[in-house]
């Protein structure tokens, strides 16, 4: 059964991180662009419109269309066009776009396993129809020739049918068997050929019972559980592993005094990179020329910018924020702080994959006991015979397609198709498996404070403080620097003063001339202002200096994801990597009272596997590198899709949207598909209680079969739907 | 009973049209966004090329 083997599409993320940026540098240059966007808002049929006629409307762009189901678009443009472009374009229409690694487009739009497998259970449903039409005729008691006619035909049908659709689980079960290990498929393979080749001699000798239809239906049901199952996990991993961040794979090298754009991959330790104001720093390296600010917000929690200029270090990840910077690059690629994180996460990714599913525990239980039951059938029926071969293979031949995991084999699709749903639709994607039965099991939500419960934007507060001329010269001189800070403050709608001769400094801030005499904005030492706690932008301004401080925006949702997790009554914990002032507010903010402020990468980690020492299981929510080996670490981890490229990797389920509301919703869901799943397997084994002496005993009728076989799938499918 | 040898090719033969159908179907990529095909008959705006 497919959803027993949930294989980690990705076991090492850095192996998969590299080839994705390997393969993002190569089309670097595209011939013809065929641009893939997420568009984790989409949902109607106005959106699909608006996107599509604002993209087509654009210059450059032949075609855009968009699919709903997968919500995404792609579009078909010249080579100028740039995805920056379009996301930006798709902003100003209302949509959150973000870029995805077209290079794997052909491979999820032709998406040859799932056509694969429903080419096969469209042919099980066609053989199904025809084959049940004409048992009912015997089951009702046609005799003799009649009889005799119908099992030719159902053979005739069913024969080809088994061994067509049936593919699937004979080549898995052999898979298996090579490996020793006695899946869900060996049991399902056995009954198959089993139920076949008994038909077809009981045919051939004029026998009364043919279980053509159940293998056909077996086969049917089973491969409608593996498309389920294969359909959610293929949705999942198109959009979360593709998310690719577009900065990262590319960097501009200055070589013989000519600037070019290369992949990463041909960045050799010694190259000066250069990077821009607003880009992110492709490699780890030491400034050499210019100075500016640096937000090292993604990989140390902290909200502040730091100074950079000749002679410091920076690390890949980082974002330039002011000035332009010429860097020496120290180390590149694999070598790099970056991937030095990921390959830690690939080290502790492995003891996630130990976690064994319901499905593992059920098939476990499941698969010995069935292959017990037919042989011991089998003996018992030889011995109380006397050694009737055709009887004792018969009887077991029933125990085996009784028992043939119809409804285990849906019972864990069904509700998990339904649940990642119902996700996908408040902006989820669940990328692992078995992520949903273990964020069912959840009882201490952890959060990262930077980027995951603020959107790392800041907001200046208590304005109103200010004197109405110094507001004004500051809002003047905010209004020529693109710094974070400065922006914010510009943009509070906030009349500005005339302030004329405006000159930025990288890296310390804003000056200009304001009735003839120097004001200045910017940082503090710069202005000669005594710093604060907190975040805060200094104006120097006749002599005396003004602080402007600021907090970070808060996510949107973020409150009430909070108020709703409290109110499951799930533990929550703040840890953050940034200075006390700023979480010990957020923390009061949002009514959190266990927190811990300036908290490093390991610690993150070590806070975490304590806390799963103590017997707790814990949800780690978090977007930077230093939490990465926390969301590893952690029992289940949520990342926002804005996150980096490695924590993105680590963690089971990706946030799509902005809004973080989702995440309490997603808690509760989880735990109602748990509870669905082992329901499912309750009626499962009610039906099996029931059938399974009948058939021991020789009563199993192809009728009975039948119908055990359809309800109890059906009854299965409906109960995974009951899902809200 | 006669009337079998007609009505068992006859369902036979339709079952097999309504596989073939389903094939087309498939190779045609119909089942690539159906969410998006069943909003698309609701889009506001009409096309008088619809796209492929």
């Amino acid at each position: 059964m497919a959803c027993l083997d949930h294989a980690t599409p990705m076991a090492c993320p850095a192996c998969a991180v590299v080839p994705s940026a390997e393969r993002l540098a190569a089309m670097a240059v595209p011939q013809q662009a065929r641009l893939m966007l997420s568009l984790p808002t989409a949902h109607c049929a106005a959106c699909m419109s608006v996107v599509e006629g604002g993209l087509e409307a654009e210059p450059g762009v032949r075609s855009a269309r968009v699919n709903l189901t997968l919500r995404r678009v792609s579009v078909d443009a010249d080579d100028g066009v740039t995805a920056a472009r379009l996301i930006s374009v798709l902003a100003k229409l209302g949509f959150e776009a973000h870029e995805l690694d077209a290079g794997l487009l052909s491979a999820t739009e032709t998406d040859r396993q799932g056509q694969d497998l429903l080419m096969r259970l469209g042919v099980a449903g066609f053989a199904m129809m025809n084959v049940m039409l004409l048992s009912v005729a015997v089951w009702s008691g046609a005799e003799d020739a009649t009889r005799q006619m119908f099992h030719w035909i159902s053979a005739i049908i069913a024969l080809p049918t088994v061994a067509f659709a049936g593919q699937p689980f004979f080549r898995s079960a052999w898979a298996s068997l090579k490996a020793r290990r006695l899946g869900m498929d060996v049991p399902i393979s056995l009954a198959l050929i089993l139920a076949s080749g008994m038909s077809l001699f009981e045919t051939l000798m004029g026998g009364e019972h043919a279980y053509f239809d159940a293998a056909v239906s077996l086969t049917f049901f089973l491969l409608a559980g593996r498309y389920l199952d294969h359909r959610t996990r293929a949705v999942a991993r198109s959009a979360a592993e593709e998310l690719a961040a577009l900065e990262v794979p590319r960097a501009s090298v200055l070589r013989g005094g000519v600037e070019a754009v290369l992949p990463l991959a041909d960045v050799a330790v010694g190259d000066l990179v250069r990077v821009r104001p607003g880009g992110r720093m492709p490699v780890d390296g030491v400034v050499t020329d210019g100075s500016s600010e640096v937000d090292r917000s993604l990989l140390t929690g902290e909200s502040l910018p730091c100074y950079a200029g000749p002679g410091s270090m920076v690390s890949a990840g980082e974002v330039n924020l002011t000035g332009p910077l010429t860097l020496r690059v120290v180390a590149a690629g694999r070598d790099s702080s970056l991937h030095r994180m990921a390959d830690l996460v690939a080290v502790a990714e492995s003891a996630k994959t130990r976690y064994t599913s319901l499905a593992e525990r059920a098939a476990r239980l499941y698969s010995p006991l069935v292959h017990i039951l037919s042989f011991s059938a089998f003996g018992f029926w030889m011995w109380q015979t006397g050694g009737d071969v055709r009887f004792a293979i018969n009887i077991s031949a029933a125990v085996l397609i009784i028992t043939c995991p119809c409804a285990l084999g849906l019972a864990v699709p069904a509700v998990v198709t339904a649940a990642s749903g119902k996700l996908f639709r408040k902006g989820l994607l669940i990328k692992h498996g078995t992520a949903l039965e273990r964020l069912a099991e959840v009882d201490t939500v952890v959060f990262d404070k930077t980027g995951t419960l603020t959107l790392g934007r800041p907001e200046p507060v208590g304005l109103a403080d200010h004197a109405p001329d110094a507001l004004a010269v500051a809002v003047a001189l905010a209004g020529a620097s693109s710094h974070p800070l400065a922006s914010a403050l510009a943009g509070q709608g906030i009349r500005p003063a005339t302030v004329t001769g405006l000159r930025e400094v990288p890296g310390y801030g804003v000056e200009g001339q304001w009735l003839g005499r120097t004001v200045r904005l910017g940082r503090a030492d710069w202005v000669g202002a005594p710093p604060l706690a907190v975040t805060a932008t200094y104006l120097a301004l006749n002599g005396t200096t003004h602080a402007f401080a600021f907090t970070d925006r808060l996510r949107p949702g973020a409150d009430v994801a909070v108020a709703a997790l409290l109110a499951q009554g799930k533990r929550i914990i703040l840890l953050s990597g940034d200075a006390g002032g700023a979480v010990a507010e957020m923390a009061a903010r949002l009514g959190i009272t266990d927190w811990t402020a300036g908290a490093l990468p390991a610690q993150k980690a070590a806070r975490v596997a304590e806390l799963t020492a103590q017997g707790h299981k814990v949800l780690m929510v978090g977007d930077g590198l230093n939490d990465t080996a926390a969301l590893v670490a952690a029992h289940v981890s949520i990342s926002p899709a804005s996150a980096l490229d490695a924590a993105r990797v680590a963690s089971d389920i990706v946030l799509l949207g902005q809004d973080m509301a989702p995440i309490a919703d997603a808690v509760r869901i989880a735990g109602q598909a748990r509870r669905r799943i082992k329901e499912n397997f309750a009626i499962s084994a009610i039906y099996n209680v029931v059938a399974v002496p009948l058939a021991l005993v020789g009563l199993a009728t192809p009728l009975a079969a039948a119908l055990a076989m359809s309800l109890s799938s059906v009854t299965v499918s409906l109960n995974a739907l009951r899902l809200r | 009973m006669d009337i079998l040898t007609y009505l068992i090719p006859a369902s036979l033969i339709l079952g097999g049209v309504g596989l073939a159908a389903f094939f087309w179907a498939l190779k045609d990529r119909q089942f690539d966004d159906p969410q998006g095909d069943a909003n698309r008959i609701l889009k506001p705006d009409w096309e008088d090329h619809p796209k492929p």
